[in-house]
């Protein structure tokens, strides 16, 4: 096993399964400003999806380029966390799943910045100052919704309920991050549970919502072991590229 | 044969596709020029990760220079590097008039990085030069810009975001 390889494209696929999602939300917008915000965060993470997953397809020394990786590899090759293809639901479904992934990417990007890998410190780097400003955006929903009317904060606390159990594969440590960790470039998931869950609690204190007791986390998504609702997005995602080969713009 | 000097100021000739007023040098988007016997070699760097303009901008700077390296026998590429991590920092103060100009916000003068940390700056509108604006939306019309309202003349207009 090609432990780079396999920790470059989860980093690459958290990136890619998001930014897609949040491209569905095109001309869907609750108005128009967040039509903007929620497609432009999306673009910040198809950018960084793309860096990823070039550096991995030149890791794996196979010929795959970022195109390749992402349109021609099925469902159980992808290494996206579970709580990234959870289904877009409302608004407050999104920004919710954005806002625990940003406090995660935040964390995360600070981390990788001291990679003594000089290409996957160049793209965290990069990417903190992204993923600053996005949960920058997301928090102050969860803050505004939470904080809002009966209804937004019914619905906000359903959501943060419905996704809590997906973040398992986030902080899931195993060969391939252990192995990232002792040679020095990448950082241990399981460390980020910490950052993450202050930030996380900070927000949903401030926004008044509850956090959901500790329960059991799904996890798998690191496995390629993913939910139904990849394929779909799997299909929409691939199918140009798939039945056009060679087309080009 | 040019020299790198001269291969940059051939590239000050080279627009931003999505804001013209600024050159891609003023941006802070070119990094470097090599030039050697066979090959003048470009880097750029992108403002955001995702910009779309970036391979416009790679297209852009193919096609103006390309013909000149071609005179020279030599090959002419353009690479995309990560790092350092483009910073608003790198606009010039008079790439930050011409902004105000041409009606965007400029972003501050910043070791301030009180964007990214949740306190809002205070933004001129680049039209009546009031203080009294509010943020309307984080994003705006591109992945580099925020979106405001002069609460003086009552006009909208892009603020070019503090990275």
């Amino acid at each position: 096993m090609n432990a780079r390889f396999e920790y470059l494209l989860r980093l690459g696929d958290d990136a890619l399964i998001l930014g897609q999602q949040l491209g569905f939300w095109t001309g869907h917008g609750p108005v128009l400003e967040e039509d903007i915000a929620l497609t432009n965060i999306g673009l910040d993470q198809i950018g960084q999806a793309r860096a990823w997953l070039t550096l991995a397809g030149k890791t794996e020394e196979t010929g795959r380029d970022e195109d390749h990786l992402a349109f021609f590899r099925d469902q159980s090759e992808f290494r996206n966390a579970l709580l990234c293809e959870r289904p877009n639901g409302h608004f407050g479904d999104t920004i919710t799943r954005q806002f625990l992934f940003d406090a995660y990417a935040v964390a995360l990007h600070a981390g990788l910045s001291t990679s003594l890998d000089p290409e996957i410190a160049a793209i965290a780097r990069k990417s903190a100052k992204e993923s600053a400003y996005h949960l920058r955006h997301s928090r102050a929903w969860m803050v505004r919704l939470g904080d809002g009317t009966e209804e937004s904060r019914r619905k906000i606390q359903a959501s943060v309920n419905d996704l809590m159990p997906y973040v398992g594969d986030l902080f899931h440590s195993d060969d391939v991050t252990r192995e990232a960790v002792s040679a020095g470039w990448g950082t241990d998931p399981a460390s980020l549970r910490h950052p993450w869950e202050s930030t996380v609690a900070e927000a949903l204190a401030e926004a008044g919502l509850d956090r959901p007791g500790p329960g059991p986390e799904q996890t798998g998504g690191r496995e390629g072991k993913h939910t139904e609702q990849l394929s779909f997005l799997l299909a929409e995602m691939q199918v140009l590229p798939r039945t056009y080969p060679d087309a080009s713009w | 044969m040019r020299s790198p000097d001269d291969w940059l100021l051939l590239l000050e000739e080279v627009p931003d596709p999505e804001i013209p007023v600024l050159n891609v040098v003023e941006m802070g988007i070119v990094r470097g020029v090599k030039s050697t016997d066979s090959a003048v070699e470009v880097s750029i760097t992108p403002t955001y990760m995702g910009c779309p303009a970036m391979d416009a901008i790679a297209d852009d700077i193919r096609s103006q220079l390309g013909p000149m390296a071609e005179e020279e026998g030599k090959s002419l590429t353009v690479d995309l590097v990560y790092a350092p991590a483009w910073t608003t920092d790198w606009l010039t103060d008079s790439a930050k008039d011409k902004l105000e100009r041409y009606g965007i916000a400029p972003p501050g003068t910043t070791a301030d990085k009180r964007a990214l940390n949740g306190a809002d700056p205070v933004v001129r509108c680049p039209r009546c030069k009031g203080k009294q604006t509010s943020l309307v939306s984080l994003f705006g019309s591109t992945a580099c810009k925020a979106h405001y309202r002069c609460d003086d003349c009552a006009e909208p207009f892009d603020h070019f975001k503090c990275i």
